[in-house]
């Protein structure tokens, strides 16, 4: 028996979800499947939204139309982590960008690599790198990360909406 | 695309919270892990003197600090029950038993613990009960240090 006293007490909480994903984003891990990047378009104001969420935010109708985007994209705005935190996987110092797709109307985030975080930009233009064609999976942790495609910069009047 | 290829997945999240309990449910969780029920003395608006288990570092009817903390007894009263006929994961027994407000000898207050009854017939408010501890080895210092209550007289 210990003699210290006790001065914490462990109160883990373990939630158990199960997590529908509803049918655009389903369409869009199925496209992940597939190595393939696949928005919606909205009907009323052609705005393609990637991931898909099913609905436009702008117009509140059902964006039905796949549309399969590019590889590709530009870097709209960044932040370099330097921070350690507990349950980190990625060495730090890490880019974490918001990417804009190209033709898509909203950006996701991305990790980037291949490059050295002081250099990282905006209108940096990078491109998606998938894991082997075999580990594809309905996850996006079939995107290893992106890189930069050596293309020069994006001009940022291309992008200046969204950063 | 039908409905029948909307995708599912199990999604777990977990907190890792580790609480600091500070100097009185401290000293409560390390009275459990020694085999000790410890209660905060307190006075009653009147000045009745009370004794409040689990304690608290705040008398809740006068906001006052409590005093020293006691011992009480190891068994006591079932002022009410409810049966958990279907016992979820990760609660106290795996078998049928009762949630429970006890009061303890000695102390004023009731705590919420479980009595392993076996069947809600062997249940009511006012019946007496002790505690079944775990084994010394296993205890560390929580409410569980306390496997439940029996229904005094069986076998603890």
């Amino acid at each position: 028996m210990s003699a210290e006293p006790v001065t914490t007490l462990a109160t883990p909480m373990h939630l158990d979800y199960q997590y529908t994903a509803g049918l655009s984003q389903s369409r869009f891990l199925q496209g992940i499947a597939q190595g393939k990047f696949i928005g919606q378009r909205c009907p009323a104001c052609h705005q393609v939204y990637v991931p898909p969420r099913g609905s436009c935010p702008t117009d509140g109708v059902a964006t039905t139309d796949p549309i399969e985007l590019g590889n590709s994209g530009t870097v709209t705005t960044y932040c370099v982590v330097n921070v350690p935190f507990q349950g980190q996987s990625i060495e730090i110092p890490y880019i974490c960008a918001q990417i804009l797709l190209d033709g898509a109307n909203i950006t996701f985030m991305g990790l980037i690599q291949e490059l050295p975080a002081d250099q990282v930009r905006m209108g940096l233009r990078v491109e998606a790198v998938w894991v082997d064609k075999d580990q594809l999976g309905l996850t996006m942790a079939s995107v290893k990360y992106f890189r930069p495609t050596g293309e020069p910069d994006a001009d940022y009047e291309t992008f200046k909406a969204y950063s | 695309m039908s409905d029948s290829e909307v995708l599912r997945a199990p999604h777990v999240l977990e907190y890792p919270y580790v609480r600091s309990v500070g100097p009185v449910i401290g000293a409560f969780l390390t009275g459990l892990r020694d085999g000790r029920i410890l209660g905060a003395q307190s006075h009653d608006a009147d000045g009745t003197a009370t004794v409040i288990v689990p304690p608290t570092e705040y008398d809740p009817i006068t906001s006052a600090d409590v005093g020293d903390l006691v011992e009480v007894g190891q068994s006591g009263v079932v002022t009410t029950w409810s049966w958990a006929a279907e016992p979820k994961r990760d609660q106290p027994l795996e078998r049928p038993f009762a949630w429970a407000l006890i009061k303890l000898d000695g102390a004023t207050t009731a705590m919420l613990h479980v009595v392993d009854a076996g069947s809600p017939d062997a249940m009511s408010s006012g019946m007496r009960v002790t505690a079944r501890w775990r084994p010394a080895g296993e205890r560390v210092g929580r409410v569980q240090d306390i496997e439940c209550f029996v229904p005094e007289g069986s076998t603890p």
